[in-house]
């Protein structure tokens, strides 16, 4: 095994990521208390660089590098870009509540950018063995975050189950690993695609591996029937946190499915396709049946979550590109949706008052109305509705659905959303037709402001001109 | 035949940035935003009045047609052209909408910038229904559509305006997700989303019927037909007064429209086969729903319901011509419902939009929609009573104004299907103005009933312009419908040509062309 340096270019931002998340470890040891702030400039100056070298190096044939364990195509060009400014918005808009909160210290930077690094890992990743580093980095990041504030046993215990059921979630996985290499004797996904067409599709210890692999995605993905840590992480977890995980380690768990279940198994389509329609068809039904019954929003939004994940998944059951791309769409697009909507969340959120009831939301349209409307086009969008960026995401998958002539899962995935716009509406009704129970006007750093408006405008503009995004995604997998 | 002037664009996009900048105007000085907001509308309104002037009234082809790539993924264009169908529903709407921004003139106190904001991207978002060829475009309008209504009534309506809007957006939402799902089946077929290409897709009976169904669900919710009407009284009784003239007057045309632009020419076999159930909830809309509204108490559900009950004879004239077509002896009878069914629409788009206008005159001065609050009015607001007068007769389809035309050429038509469906669309006659004038007795004649009825006072310039104008536009409709019928004929002529005809590729009935 001999080191060739060229190996080096296409890793270039993960070494940016980690060369920033580095620096700030060792800045924020000089930085007196209140110079904190510092931290938060250096991450969001390294993120924009990160995202500029992202695209330099980006582009161009796919290029395995790392005796075939690392990949860097164009879906990973694509995604890490998106991860990183996904993460870049959860980051601004954190600032202020952490400030307010004494929680403006460099650990929380650090576990972010570590965590954004593993999500980066995990979209290039080629073998089983990188793929799997770089989900345990993010979910270890993950895992303290969730319990960042320390005084909080509400956090304390989010942070315990998503540990307890995420390493069950990671077991499974390297379970599945296993059998995969017994199988094939490689854990490099081309060198696993093309003993699995050798051994031809009916190999038992594959399906049975397969089998596993998926559990792991789907505990990761949080869909039905392993969603049960979502709602509970989601109440527990500090907003800021909430922000962070419930939008960019999306589009990892993407990019993690896809390497999986396309790149390594993708001519065991057959058997994976009937398995994902279930967990999507069970994801759309119990997340918006039981997210109407929600009175805490974070936990509402985490049941709207996994109906969106039954959504993503139903792009990816077609095994054609067109279903690929319309589900990378779906992911992306709903990634900026959480990010804006647990946006909204943190700012509304200030010294000792966690916005978290749905009720907090109340008149939101007399105390900011450009909020309130920022808000409402996201959960517009989130339910579906034109012209928002959420209508053509459904469209796509939707079409990608009925091009399979499976007509009838169309109906099943309309009505629920059908359903799901009930609970969204109610949201838009808080903000816009009831009265106010706190008169005071909300306040936020320029930074959120500004990022909110982006995020909302971009739901609106996306909506309007969605080739902007989807010819990315139709790149990805042309 | 590609436009110079982008008219339909402009008549689309004009009113929507009128909205944002109405919008970005704020409320700061309240004037400005209400006259920038009326300067859009009338110019809008101007604009579209190209589309009547330089209107080919001889063609059935699309004219001013606009296209440009939009969604090369899925093959979807910024498509936009009028024919004979959808002309005058956008003229009606540019119309209306002007009336609907000075009823609220002074009438709205809470945040009248977003109020009228809300009107005019409505405006914009329906005339892009009505100019959409383009099935996704014309979806994407369509649900559009939806966002500022729900806001309307929702912000600015009544005690009970939550559960109406709520209801009012999750019932159309339903019945149009399902055409969506129809609307990509079509596309998997055609590989385009142009409704011109959908309209000569060959499809089996029973991928029409299915068809048929989605677009039925999506368009009988919106009209809405009996049993999915139920959301309409709620809405109207609950939305300002502008909501309600707008709901009435256009939103519910669309679902009209729907049918001729969708369901009839893309699915002509399913809509023979099943124009039975369509006739029978039509017919169960004229009669039930007419001895619903007379026994109303609230005078805005009381119209609601009548509205209903119109609506029920727009797509009775829609759907007869099968029944038509069966029947060797008949002529002319299938276009003269269509065409019944079009002037029935825009007649009732001034007469209901003018009749709630008047509940409006009366709600700002009392607060009250009960009938029962009422009495006398005439004594002390003689000009409005006479107005109000005036409207209900047109309302219960009095001849010379422009009730009478639109029911008359249908009940006509029905004559040539079948002896009974007329018998009972006729009952109308009776049951319209039974509910009608019994109402304008209680409310305007008879003795001043008390003692704030004998302070009101009578309609201001403002309320005087805004009635007085649809007054003369009804007036001027019933006297003389030539026009507006001629410039349907030949799309009307077409449409019926083509739903006689069937699609599935099997033997033809043979149908002679002078029937139509």
């Amino acid at each position: 095994m001999n080191f060739d340096y060229a190996n080096l270019t296409p890793v270039l931002p993960e070494i940016a990521v980690l060369t920033l998340a580095s620096t700030v470890l060792l800045v924020d040891l000089y930085l007196k208390d209140h110079q904190k702030e510092v931290n938060h400039i250096l991450t969001v100056i390294g993120l924009l660089v990160a995202i500029g070298i992202t695209g330099v190096v980006g582009g161009g044939e796919r290029t395995i590098v790392f005796d075939g364990s690392y990949v860097r195509d164009s879906m990973s060009d694509a995604l890490k870009v998106l991860i990183l400014i996904v993460s870049l918005f959860a980051f601004i808009y954190a600032k202020d509540y952490l400030r307010d909160r004494n929680m403006l210290v460099g650990e929380y930077y650090v576990l972010g950018l570590f965590a954004v690094l593993g999500m980066m890992i995990m979209v290039s990743a080629y073998s089983f063995l990188t793929l799997y580093l770089g989900l345990e980095l993010l979910a270890l990041c993950l895992y303290a975050m969730v319990a960042f504030d320390r005084d909080s046993p509400e956090g304390a215990e989010a942070a315990m189950k998503y540990f307890v059921l995420g390493a069950l979630g990671s077991g499974m996985l390297l379970y599945g690993v296993s059998m995969i290499y017994g199988a094939t004797g490689s854990l490099e996904l081309g060198a696993v695609a093309r003993s699995v067409a050798e051994q031809g599709m009916d190999s038992k210890v594959l399906v049975f591996g397969l089998v596993f692999l998926l559990i792991g995605v789907g505990f990761k993905f949080g869909a039905v029937p392993f969603h049960m840590w979502v709602p509970d992480v989601y109440q527990g977890a500090p907003n800021p946190v909430v922000l962070f995980l419930g939008s960019a380690p999306k589009l990892a768990a993407f990019a993690l499915t896809v390497r999986i279940m396309v790149d390594g198994l993708g001519d065991l389509h057959i058997h994976w396709q009937g398995m994902l329609m279930i967990l999507s068809v069970l994801s759309l039904a119990v997340g918006n049946v039981i997210a109407i019954a929600q009175s805490n929003i974070k936990r509402m939004l985490a049941y709207s979550t996994i109906s969106h994940v039954g959504f993503i998944f139903l792009g990816l059951i077609g095994g054609s590109e067109g279903g690929y791309s319309a589900a990378m769409f779906y992911a992306i697009v709903y990634a900026f949706m959480a990010a804006g909507a647990f946006g909204v969340l943190v700012m509304l959120s200030r010294k000792g008052f966690e916005a978290e009831k749905l009720d907090d939301l109340k008149g939101l349209n007399d105390r900011d109305s450009w909020y309130a409307a920022m808000m409402a086009l996201i959960m517009f969008s989130m339910a579906g509705v034109p012209p928002t960026v959420g209508f053509m995401a459904k469209l796509l998958v939707l079409e990608a659905v009925v091009s399979l002539g499976l007509w009838w899962l169309a109906v099943i995935a309309v009505f629920f959303s059908i359903i799901g716009a009930f609970y969204y509406l109610r949201i838009i009704k808080l903000m816009y037709f009831d009265k106010a129970q706190i008169e005071e006007p909300i306040v936020a750093g320029a930074g959120a402001r500004v990022a909110l408006s982006v995020n909302g405008l971009a739901v609106l503009f996306l909506g309007l001109f969605p080739m902007v995004l989807l010819s990315v995604c139709q790149a990805a997998f042309g | 035949m590609q436009s110079v002037i982008p008219v339909l664009s402009l008549t689309t996009w004009l009113p929507i940035i009128g909205g944002l900048v109405v919008l970005a105007s704020g409320d700061k000085a309240p004037n400005v935003s209400k006259w920038t907001a009326l300067a859009f509308s009338v110019f809008a309104f101007l604009v579209s009045l190209l589309l009547w002037t330089g209107f080919d009234a001889t063609s059935a082809n699309m004219q001013f047609v606009e296209r440009m790539p939009w969604i090369e993924a899925f093959n979807a264009y910024y498509h936009l052209g009028v024919d004979g169908i959808s002309m005058p529903l956008i003229i009606l709407t540019t119309f209306v909408t002007i009336f609907v921004i000075i009823a609220g003139w002074e009438v709205i106190t809470y945040k009248p910038s977003h109020y009228m904001a809300a009107f005019l991207i409505m405006e914009g978002v329906m005339v892009g229904v009505f100019s959409a060829l383009d099935a996704v475009l014309f979806y994407v309008f369509w649900e559009a559509m939806l966002i500022p209504m729900f806001l309307i009534i929702g912000v600015w309506g009544g005690s009970n305006r939550v559960y109406a809007t709520i209801k009012f957006f999750l019932y159309t939402f339903f019945g149009s997700v399902f055409m969506l799902v129809a609307l990509i089946y079509m596309y998997f077929l055609s590989g385009s989303f142009s409704i011109l290409e959908f309209h000569t897709l060959q499809l089996s009976l029973t991928e029409q019927v299915l068809i048929f169904l989605a677009f039925l669900t999506a368009f009988a919710v919106k009209v809405p037909m009996w049993p999915v009407h139920t959301w309409l009284p709620d809405a109207h009784v609950e939305a300002p007064t502008g909501g309600s003239v707008i709901l009435a007057a256009i939103m519910l045309k669309i679902g009209g429209y729907g049918f001729l632009r969708f369901s009839l020419p893309i699915t002509p076999d399913a809509s023979a086969t099943l124009d039975w159930m369509v006739i029978a909830m039509s017919l169960i809309a004229v009669v039930y729903i007419g001895f619903v509204a007379l026994a109303q108490h609230d005078m805005k559900k009381l119209i609601a319901y009548s509205s209903i009950a119109h609506m029920g004879f727009v797509t009775l004239g829609f759907f007869i011509a099968f029944t038509i077509f069966q029947r060797p002896d008949a002529t002319g009878g299938a276009v003269m419902g269509m065409e019944g069914g079009m002037v029935q629409m825009v007649s009732h788009g001034f007469i209901s939009g003018a009749m709630f206008l008047c509940v409006g005159v009366l709600y700002d001065r009392m607060h009250s929609r009960e009938i029962a609050s009422y009495g006398g009015v005439i004594h002390t607001m003689p000009l409005f009573g006479a107005l109000m007068v005036f409207f209900a007769m047109a309302n219960a389809g009095l001849p010379g104004t422009s009730g009478f035309v639109g029911e008359f050429m249908v009940i006509l038509a029905s004559f040539q299907a079948d002896f009974w469906f007329a018998f009972l669309a006729a009952t109308t006659l009776i049951l319209g103005a039974a509910y009608t004038l019994w109402m304008v007795k209680r409310v305007v004649f008879g003795p001043v009933a008390n003692d704030n009825v004998a302070r009101l006072e009578d309609v201001n310039g403002r309320e005087l312009f805004v009635l007085g104008s649809l007054a003369v536009a009804v007036l001027v409709l019933g006297l003389w419908p030539g026009p507006l019928v001629e410039v349907m004929e030949p799309s009307i002529q077409n449409l019926v040509e083509h739903i006689a005809i069937p699609k599935t590729g099997a033997v033809a009935a043979p149908i002679a062309a002078a029937q139509f």
